[in-house]
């Protein structure tokens, strides 16, 4: 061995070798061919799972360092928190609340939305068009929407008409920027293709450039709901009721002047439950009916 | 069929684009005529002009002169007439499966609906050998077998011509091979029309029964020659070809050959 290789060295060319040929031979009698996972590996595997585990350690974390703290006044614990939860919950203040809230966010996000889908259409259909929508999301997406406020407060009054216009403010920009960059960067082959069909016009939008930028009009539809959400809290919070009953914000606002911490944080749990349960349940259930089932995300 | 006169008719056309520098010509006054039931190859370098030209026949472009005539009828637009197959594996819809795909051509383009255009589409896509498959979404499948897809659409609508773009030219070389023995054979039991780019001499030989030889910058016909089976005759042609294409670089930009 040692020679030839001191001799291929010598000469420049590789050392020559015998050819070799394997008869086939079955895998499984030398190593594992399929073998199931162990339980701990399946149970990793299940992102509920590991996520439910990370809100079980957070819950414990802060009952830990609440009852460490004693002081309900300033950080009441998990348990108490719960329990204010709770007793809300079956005297239905905050069903109540939440449903009041929920209402109110979603007929902005649905005039959000439709206003969006009016925008990007126009922005498809011409230059101006697409100017325009350049101009109005570069001027008014940067602007907190919670900061036209008082404005709308003089031209729609204490009530909901005050509330939806921020909201359809603080929606429509996102979903316009991002449904038209998903517009944009639909690849030029699909266009061709849906044009080989004879497709244009309305049926051309609606059956190939929507779902071929669907995961960017997801992701639109996503921060505008997360949008949507901080702005109507923050707003109730800052200008408290609308048209009588009050929602979400306006509890926690109540429960402060009150000095109920625990309520306080029972309000901003529901807060929290309600945007796990819409990002976890809703969207996810469409992005993996949709995205995942077409292979565009992994 | 033949005595019926020529189906597209491809008359002095010369094809521009503008870039934001330069107003490009692509193709100069260009003529052929594809008959009923050719395989006519638009055969060139880089630069020809070949799938401008292609894409000028699927009504994406308008020629600054001259014109291109389908059944006598002028191109203007793209239409389901002239099916694309395209090089890019992303042509098939990524939200629809394999049948759905096929199923949605023809719905859309509104030559059937329904069972009709069900059976149809599945009759097709057995044809390409991927009846196992009609239900897999498109990134499930391989490169060679999204064209295949692509080239069950395009037979499914039974279009006048079908206009494929280099479809294997991606593809890895055992699975490019098998496609063309297998379009051969759809050829052999569809007789349908087709005008297929490629950059391949060999590939143009073995799939064409006539060869349209593009010169680059700007794309204008150099030959048009009838293919061959034999492959004896083969070897010679794809020679000649060859220094058709070549004989005018040879010194200056002959690239040293790989061994």
């Amino acid at each position: 061995m040692r020679e030839s290789a001191a001799a291929s060295a010598m000469t420049g060319y590789p050392a020559a070798r015998p050819e070799l040929v394997r008869e086939d031979s079955s895998g499984e009698a030398i190593t594992v061919v399929e073998k199931p996972l162990s339980p701990f590996e399946i149970c990793y595997n299940s992102g509920w799972l590991r996520k439910a585990t990370i809100l079980v350690i957070l819950a414990v974390v802060w009952e830990l360092y609440a009852r460490y703290l004693n002081n309900d006044l300033l950080f009441p614990t998990f348990t108490a928190t719960i329990s204010a939860f709770a007793q809300n919950v079956a005297d239905g203040v905050l069903p109540a609340r939440a449903w009041a809230s929920i209402k109110v966010l979603l007929i902005g996000y649905s005039l959000g939305v439709l206003l969006a889908a009016v925008l990007t259409a126009l922005a498809i259909a011409s230059r101006i068009g697409t100017d325009f929508l350049e101009t109005m999301t570069s001027m008014f997406n940067p602007l907190p929407a919670i900061a036209l406020l008082p404005l709308a407060l003089i031209w729609f009054g204490l009530g909901n008409g005050s509330l939806v216009f921020v909201l359809v403010h603080s929606v429509t920009w996102a979903i316009a920027l991002n449904t038209h960059s998903g517009f944009c960067s639909v690849s030029k082959t699909l266009k061709m293709v849906g044009k080989n069909y004879g497709l244009g016009g309305p049926r051309f939008i609606w059956q190939i450039l929507i779902p071929a930028a669907f995961p960017s009009i997801l992701t639109g539809l996503k921060i505008g709901w997360a949008f949507a959400w901080r702005t109507l809290i923050a707003a109730e919070l800052v200008f408290g009721v609308s048209s009588g009953s009050g929602g979400l914000g306006w509890f926690i606002f109540e429960n402060k002047n009150m000095l109920d911490i625990p309520n306080v944080f029972a309000g901003l749990l529901t807060v929290i439950l309600i945007g796990l349960v819409v990002e976890n349940l809703i969207f996810q259930t469409v992005e993996r009916r949709t995205i995942q089932r077409w292979g565009m995300q992994n | 069929m033949a005595s019926e006169g020529p189906l597209l008719e491809v008359a002095g056309v010369t094809l521009q684009y503008k870039t934001p520098q330069h107003l490009i010509t692509a193709t100069y006054r260009v003529d052929f005529e594809v008959f009923t039931g050719d395989r006519f190859i638009l055969l060139g370098p880089s630069g020809c002009g070949k799938s401008t030209l292609q894409k000028a026949v699927g009504g994406y472009m308008t020629p600054t002169e001259g014109q291109i005539r389908l059944k006598g009828k002028v191109v203007t637009r793209p239409g389901p007439d002239r099916m694309m197959v395209f090089q890019e594996f992303d042509q098939l819809l990524p939200w629809k499966t394999v049948r759905q795909n096929v199923v949605f051509a023809l719905e859309a383009s509104g030559r059937l609906t329904g069972k009709a255009a069900d059976d149809k589409a599945m009759h097709y896509i057995e044809k390409v050998n991927l009846g196992a498959f009609a239900d897999s979404y498109p990134h499930m499948l391989s490169g060679g077998m999204k064209q295949r897809v692509a080239i069950a659409r395009g037979m499914a609508m039974e279009p006048d011509i079908l206009l494929m773009d280099e479809p294997f030219a991606a593809l890895d070389a055992l699975t490019r091979r098998k496609m063309q023995d297998e379009l051969l054979m759809l050829w052999e039991e569809t007789r349908f029309t087709v005008l297929f780019v490629t950059h391949s001499i060999p590939e143009a030989i073995k799939i064409g029964n006539r060869i349209l030889l593009l010169s680059p910058h700007p794309g204008r016909v150099k030959a048009e020659l009838n293919s061959v089976d034999d492959p004896q005759e083969a070897r010679l042609l794809e020679q000649r070809i060859h220094n058709m294409l070549f004989s005018d670089e040879v010194g200056e930009t002959m690239e040293p050959v790989h061994a």
